[in-house]
């Protein structure tokens, strides 16, 4: 056999390779540069007053972070995918205890009051980031995503996109879990 | 019901196309053992038609559910809403993955029905091969799309609307850009499936290239079509007043139309030369292998986000192993067959198939371009390298080098005889060409003075191409230099191949000369202005007249009025639009442009500007892309041309049909 004409299909096998390897890699986990590192310092206002009415909550600093294994997550109600993953945020801090709290990225007070009545309030304490300057800090790629913060305020784990219900399972609480003195 | 209706559908097509996949191809074995009678290869033709029947009644099913908008079916309710116009939700049946499969198998069981219907001149058991490998891809796709994506599935509860059409598709250009799209990548098959019917009988010759050509040119010209719509939409509905974005699913679409291209002449080389033929038929392979790689990586999103293959791991799986079924089968067969298609026709460098494998290899190599631009992230990513986008400037540096050389090459390719030539005699008859070319030139530097230098490159090359293909169909007419009346009855004697080649050639040119102009010598302007506030563009003045909100029947747009004037007199009224769609409350851009033959004058109204200096006034971008019509003229010249080619009597009448073993091409056993 010619030896020329074996070369289209090595090099298809070659590329069908790459992808079977591409399957196989879960290509919505994007490096962090900040993994393992201490998570930023912020001092976030509460999500501004609407109307004649109070603040919502205290606002959110770096320091709530310390001393216990927290899920920081980055939202807004502008955001469609964030509608897909409340749910789970609800049943994170409700069903299974997972303290979270919620950076409120480039929303409008009013929209964001709304959304959280509409669909619930999962957060301990909700920090408004309306310049977007925090987010930027955290590295944040997109909204949503979600920080997993150990005891000691280091970030351990970075979740881009909505959390699913089978994520729940098979990362964050594992994660959680292993992060716990 | 309905959609009940149409998954049983699918799953009768499935069985027939296996019946159709199967016994042809085991009987034409069987047949040319002479063990058979012939009964399991007449299967093949009534097959192909009851597939066609239940896809098409799949197809009508889907569409009556989108406009009907019955939200219990699952991708009605996901991609269309009860606001969408009709129109939309008619283009909504292919508007997503699963209905844009179904309308693939669709087209493909189309050209199965064309093979039988007009395929009478084609030798039986050739002809039964043929459609025993449509029939196995069909069933593959089939397959594919009831395992995995099944558009008929159910959604309980169903909600109480849908959640709308991507607002981006709801566009006249993009509602009808993926059929032309997918007629083009289909058509390829049949390309291939002569590929491999010739690969299994181990013959090539002119007759099987004539027959291939056809197929391949209605391919090709639905093919330039779809992308030339994608290119339009991309320049109006972006507002950017870009055209081509090197972006993965443009590319997927660009590689098959490289090595189609290629193949169509190489093709030629084997009709009239009886050269080249292992290498027609790789491209044959090839051509549908990146159709396939295109549609299948791009719609599952592997390319552009990798979510879907991590979100369904079991739908990437099935595409690989498809993919690897299809395309490594076929290469390996080709691997084991093609050293036995021996070329009869020896050719000098200097030659009509000199300079047709010449620019055959420049086209295939910038295929391999683009296709490594494409895939290099993924190829990174899967070696655990760092995550990377190969953006425009890699294939600004790589693709261009090589479309200059073919350009070059094209224009003189045609003067030259089969067999050997000279260069001397074609050069001697494209003088004038390039004289005109760079008189050309000169004029456009004079009159658009400053501007990179690239662009005077580049229309040299398309003035150069253009009055090359114009001075070659003179020079077939005799004209000027014989008397009227016999240029007069050489041009009514000239095959429509050669009006057809004329053509293509010419619109090639006009696209590189609009593409030029509207890329390198584009004006942008982006402010914030007031009412009242004007602007010079190019050599027009825009005035920001005012802007409203407006309601259309599933948005709400600020519309922008701009009046032109062009030597204080008016000349147009513009009125761009942002719009937010209610249901999914994204922004679209629709921008307002004011077309002449010189260029056109693009503008696209933004959100209010910062409130810090006292409100009331809006980001404006207004653009001038000079040229920007004649790609949009060259693309349907070139389709034009590729349709008369296609009506050439020689490609209707059927090539006289050649006996068995005349060629010495022939396998032994």
């Amino acid at each position: 056999m010619n030896r020329k004409f074996l070369l289209p299909v090595v090099i298809f096998a070659a590329i069908a390779v790459a992808f079977a390897v591409g399957l196989t890699l879960d290509s919505k986990r994007l490096p962090s540069a900040l993994i393992d590192k201490p998570a930023p310092r912020f001092d976030l206002p509460p999500i501004a007053a609407v109307n004649s009415g109070e603040p919502y909550g205290s606002g959110f600093s770096s320091r709530d972070l310390i001393g216990r294994v927290t899920l920081v997550n980055v939202f807004a109600s502008w955001c469609g995918p964030c509608r897909v993953e409340h749910p789970q945020l609800m049943s994170l801090s409700r069903d299974h205890g997972v303290p979270i709290f919620g950076i409120n990225q480039k929303d409008k007070p009013e929209d964001a009051q709304a959304w959280l009545e509409r669909h619930g309030d999962p957060y301990l304490a909700i920090g408004a980031d309306t310049l977007g300057r925090i987010s930027i800090d955290w590295g944040v790629y997109g909204v949503p995503e979600t920080f997993v913060v150990d005891t000691a305020g280091r970030i351990r784990y970075r979740h881009v996109g909505p959390i699913m219900p089978r994520d729940i399972t098979r990362t964050i609480l594992p994660m959680v879990a292993e992060l716990m003195p | 019901m309905i959609a009940e209706l149409g998954h049983f559908s699918l799953v009768l097509a499935f069985v027939l196309a296996l019946v159709q996949g199967i016994l042809p191809l085991a009987g034409a074995h069987r047949q040319a053992a002479e063990r058979d009678d012939g009964g399991w290869i007449s299967l093949a033709g009534p097959a192909a038609l009851g597939q066609f029947m239940f896809i098409a009644l799949a197809f009508a099913a889907l569409t009556a559910l989108f406009v009907s908008t019955d939200f219990s079916v699952m991708v009605v309710a996901a991609n269309s809403n009860s606001t969408l116009p009709l129109i939309y939700k008619i283009s909504a049946v292919w508007g997503h993955h699963e209905g844009s499969m179904v309308l693939w198998v669709l087209i493909l069981a189309l050209f199965g029905l064309c093979v039988v219907l007009f395929g009478s001149n084609l030798p039986t058991i050739f002809r039964a091969r043929v459609l025993g490998i449509q029939g196995l891809i069909s069933s593959g796709f089939l397959f594919f799309m009831l395992l995995t994506s099944n558009p008929f599935a159910r959604l309980v509860p169903a909600p109480a609307d849908g959640r709308d059409l991507n607002p981006l598709l709801q566009d006249p250009g993009l509602a009808f850009h993926p059929p032309f799209l997918y007629v083009g990548y289909v058509g390829f098959s049949m390309a291939f499936s002569f590929a491999i019917a010739a690969l299994m009988e181990g013959r090539v010759d002119a007759a099987w290239a004539r027959w291939v050509r056809p197929w391949t040119l209605a391919a090709w010209c639905s093919l330039t079509l779809g992308i030339a719509m994608g290119s339009w939409w991309a320049y109006y509905e972006l507002g950017w007043g870009g055209f081509w974005f090197w972006d993965p699913v443009e590319n997927a679409s660009l590689i098959p139309w490289l090595v189609g291209t290629a193949l169509l002449h190489s093709a030629i080389v084997v009709e009239k030369r009886n050269a080249l033929k292992s290498w027609t038929v790789l491209l044959a392979i090839l051509a549908f292998s990146f159709s396939l790689i295109g549609t299948f990586l791009v719609r599952s999103g592997v390319l552009t986000s990798v979510h879907a293959f991590a979100t369904d791991p079991a739908r990437g799986v099935f595409i690989l192993i498809l993919l690897v079924a299809v395309i490594g089968g076929s290469l390996a067969l080709y691997a084991r067959r093609a050293p036995t298609l021996t070329g009869g026709g020896l050719f000098s460098p200097v030659s009509r198939e000199g300079t047709l494998l010449l620019n055959n290899l420049l086209l295939t190599a910038a295929a391999a371009t683009v296709l490594l631009g494409t895939l290099y992230p993924l190829f990174l990513d899967a070696v655990g390298g760092p995550k990377v986008s190969v953006g425009p400037p890699f294939f600004n540096a790589t693709f261009l080098p090589l479309m200059a050389p073919m350009v070059v090459v094209m224009a003189v390719g045609p003067f030259l005889s089969w067999k050997r030539s000279d260069l001397s005699g074609a050069f001697s008859k494209l003088y004038a060409a390039l004289g005109l070319a760079v008189l050309t030139t000169l004029a456009a530097w004079y009159f658009h003075r400053g501007g990179p230098v690239l662009a005077l490159v580049a229309l040299l090359a398309a003035a150069w191409l253009l009055f090359a293909t114009l001075a070659e169909f003179a020079d077939r007419l005799q004209l000027f230099r014989a008397p009227w009346q016999e240029s007069l009855e050489r041009a009514c004697k000239l095959p429509r191949a050669a009006y057809g080649m004329t053509l293509a050639h010419a619109g090639l040119a006009l696209v590189i000369a609009g593409a030029t102009g509207a890329s390198l010598w584009r004006e942008e302007h982006i402010q914030s202005s007031f009412p009242g506030n004007s602007v010079r563009v190019g050599a027009y003045e825009i005035t920001l007249e005012g802007v409203h909100q407006l309601k259309g029947p599933n948005y709400v747009a600020n519309q922008a009025q701009f009046t032109v004037h062009h030597d204080g007199r008016r000349v147009a009224f513009l009125k761009p639009e942002k719009r937010v769609y209610s249901v999914s409350a994204t922004p679209t851009t629709e921008a307002a442009i004011h077309t002449t033959w010189l260029g056109d004058l693009y503008a696209v109204i933004g959100g209010p500007a910062k409130d810090s200096d006292g409100g009331g006034s809006w980001i404006t971008r207004l653009f001038f892309t000079p040229l920007a019509v004649w790609m949009w003229i060259g693309s349907l010249v070139m389709v034009a041309g590729g349709l008369l080619s296609l009506s050439d009597r020689r490609l209707r009448v059927g090539a006289p049909r050649h006996r068995k073993g005349i060629n010495g091409g022939r396998v032994a056993a």
